[in-house]
């Protein structure tokens, strides 16, 4: 860690001491960005591999070594591309709508901690804001639709609208079940506090409900199958984003994919240790933080993209069934449980 | 007064909206003028004429030979029992009696046709309730089917191999063998469908309850095919009228009562396992012998009307000509099962979701170049 302070230090005195805080801020925005721009790539070349697999097939393996450039290719496609529309669509909404998803989903990114002290904002209410933040992005989607003036996407938009907002009690819930043990919103105290053993082993049965509604809540929130509702291909064509093309396309492709990230890093910072080894070496290693917190992240990513490719798709109205009727009633008798057993002492700390 | 007040604020409104003809669901250029309430429909109403093709005012003027050929392309996915349809009509008319082996590998290859339509249906089932991956592991083993196909007649699709009086040329001398490693193959994939969908239970809520169609109106919508058969309408013409070699093979008649779209997914699944069992009892003993009759160059039809139904992946096809005595027919009707079974879509999916239209189009299983013709 002395190395990286001593070029932070160096770095500071190479500046005007009045701009050192937004110099500081650009470059990790930047930082961020490119984060973004290269996550998000490769997941979407990691979902196609893992179809290819689950479907028989080989997936991209023409551009760049092994396929590694494929979506690289698609990016420069979809940036090349003339950006049409709709002559009736409602212009100014219809432009800011792909915004407002992408920067939600940047800004959600924001504060994970990919290691000890690496992280970009520490905020002292920090699932919260992340919670708020993803209800923020179906606005977008909502906005996008609407403002097509097609039929379909109004459609989509108004399923993901009803969904977003059932599952987000869902989401809500299982977490304020997790933090009944942490006692804070803080990513980075509620890791602090699984040095005593990861929150899933910590609150036993409950955490493990918990983490079963959150993976199928976050499932449903970022519209992936089997509650792709919201651009069932088989019933909508491309449903709120019909209209759209080129980079405006893309970034809505690409925020639905930072988005199954983000869903998987909050899972693996609430329930399975964010940073942390299992082996208890990450002291010593600091850097091997980031290691540990991708492997778990892609083990969870790679669990949603199996759910996509193995399931059908629920119906709308099964969909609100499930939440409501199943899961909202679960959640809630789990959280008095978990209460129960954080006022008894009952947590498993090692 | 005041729930009157907020009754009349949020008065829904009935829309419409277009479903194709370019769209996912509908399988080619099908158009179907939806009326919805929100996600309710209200009224389906199916706009067809977009692949006309006029094919029987074009069997007016073509010789009996070529009629053959323009089958091919209405329901292409039965394409070699289409084919088989029109010879057997020519050879009644000529009471021509064609050689056992004839009959024997023209079962099987209807057989093999009605296994690879169901394939296909199969996986694009899984797409359109949602679940991709069935897509390719249904084209898997229709691909099989085909490279068979292929080996003997020549092409994958459109086969042409019946003509009036026979088949065009000898099966392949791989052709047995190669239907058997596609039966072992098969045997152990067949139950790999059912882990992966039927089981499922997002996919039994999907399709169960979901388009019923009673066996009363199945009669009178005109069903046939597995669509009838799941609503417990015995209407095999394979059972019923049997040609070719289908007298002398013992098979069962896939009937199910509820008539939901998960009846005809069952249905279906069970044809397949019928067809395999079909296959597998004629292809040890394919008898030996020509393969052909011959039949004048020029084939005239004595004076008459001639009718002739078969089974096809999809129901009961019929051909029906007319015969003034020259070597074209006066007039050639196909009666396809597509529009018969098309024709019940608004009947069974009002009242439904979009969603559970799509699903109930999927196990209707529709051709539009079928029903368009």
């Amino acid at each position: 860690m002395e190395i990286f302070l001593s070029i932070n230090d160096w770095f500071v005195g190479l500046i005007p001491a009045q701009i050192t805080g937004l110099t500081k801020m650009v470059l990790i925005a930047l930082a961020y960005l490119t984060l973004f721009a290269v996550l998000g790539l490769y997941l979407v070349l990691l979902e196609r591999k893992v179809a290819a697999w689950f479907q028989l097939r080989i997936g991209p393996n023409r551009v760049g070594f092994k396929g590694l450039l494929q979506t690289m290719a698609d990016a420069l496609k979809l940036l090349s591309k003339e950006l049409t529309g709709t002559v009736k669509a409602d212009k100014f909404l219809y432009n800011l709508a792909p915004y407002f998803v992408i920067i939600t989903s940047l800004m959600a990114l924001g504060i994970f901690p990919f290691t000890q002290n690496l992280q970009a904002y520490d905020i002292n209410i920090g699932l919260f804001f992340l919670i708020g933040i993803s209800s923020i992005g179906v606005i977008g989607i909502l906005l996008g639709g609407w403002s097509s003036n097609n039929k379909y996407s109004l459609i989509g938009a108004m399923r993901s609208g009803v969904q977003t907002i059932s599952y987000e009690l869902s989401i809500g819930l299982s977490l304020l079940t997790m933090v009944l043990i942490t006692g804070s919103l803080q990513l980075s105290e509620i890791i602090e506090v699984q040095k005593n053993g990861w929150l899933i082993i910590q609150g036993h049965i409950p955490a493990v409900i918990a983490f079963m509604i959150y993976m199928i809540a976050g499932t449903a929130e970022t519209n992936r199958a089997p509650f792709d509702m919201v651009e069932a291909e088989s019933e909508l064509g491309a449903g709120f984003h019909t209209e759209y093309s080129g980079m405006k396309f893309a970034y809505f492709f690409l925020a639905e994919f930072i988005n199954m990230f983000i869903i998987a890093a909050i899972a693996t910072t609430v329930f399975f240790g964010g940073w942390l080894s299992p082996f208890g070496i990450t002291e010593s290693l600091p850097w091997l933080g980031v290691f540990w917190f991708l492997l778990k992240t892609f083990i969870l990513v790679f669990l949603m993209m199996w759910f996509r490719w193995t399931f059908p798709r629920l119906r709308v109205d099964q969909l609100l069934t499930l939440e409501w009727k199943y899961l909202l009633p679960i959640n809630l008798g789990n959280l008095v449980i978990m209460a129960l057993i954080v006022w008894l002492g009952l947590t498993l700390q090692f | 007064m005041r729930t009157a007040t907020i009754n009349n604020n949020f008065k829904s409104e009935e829309y419409f909206i277009n479903m194709g003809p370019q769209h996912p669901a509908t399988h080619g250029v099908l158009r179907l003028l939806l009326t919805i309430d929100g996600e309710v429909i209200k009224k389906v109403d199916p706009d067809l004429g977009y692949i006309h093709r006029s094919i029987e005012k074009m069997c007016e003027s073509d010789s009996y030979q070529q009629i053959v050929h323009l089958t091919d392309r209405m329901d292409y996915l039965s394409a070699h029992i289409n084919n088989e349809a029109v010879c057997l009509t020519v050879e009644n008319a000529l009471e021509l009696e064609v050689p056992e082996r004839v009959k024997v590998i023209r079962t099987i290859m209807d057989e093999l046709t009605r296994l690879s339509s169901h394939c296909l249906w199969w996986g694009v089932m899984g797409m359109d309730v949602g679940a991709l991956s069935s897509y390719f592991y249904g084209f898997r083993d229709r691909e099989m089917i085909n490279d068979i196909f292929e080996e003997t007649c020549g092409a994958r699709l459109t086969m042409n191999y019946n003509i009036p009086g026979g088949l065009r040329q000898d099966i392949h001398p791989n052709f047995v063998k190669r239907v058997k490693e596609f039966l072992a193959h098969f045997k152990t994939k067949l139950p790999e469908y059912d882990r992966l969908l039927t089981g499922n239970v997002i996919f039994q809520k999907r399709t169960k309850g979901v388009g019923v169609l009673s066996k009363e109106d199945a009669i009178s919508f005109g069903a046939s095919g597995p669509v009838g058969r799941a609503s417990g309408y015995s209407c095999d013409v394979r059972k019923h009228h049997p040609y070719s070699a289908l007298d002398r093979v013992e098979f069962e008649e896939a009937l199910h009562t509820d008539g939901d779209s998960y009846a005809r997914y069952l249905v279906r699944i069970q044809e397949m396992w019928e067809s395999i069992s079909i296959i597998e009892q004629l292809i040890d003993n394919i008898p030996e012998g020509d393969h052909q009759v011959a039949t004048n160059a020029v084939i005239k039809l004595p004076k008459g009307e001639y009718y002739q139904k078969v089974e096809t992946a999809r129901g009961e096809l019929g051909v029906y000509i007319v015969s003034t005595g020259t070597k074209n027919p006066y007039r050639v009707k196909f009666r396809s099962p597509g529009l018969s079974n098309l024709s019940l879509l608004n009947h069974i999916t009002v009242g439904g979701k979009i969603g559970d239209l799509v699903a109930t189009m999927a196990t209707i299983d529709i051709v539009v170049p079928d029903i368009d013709r």
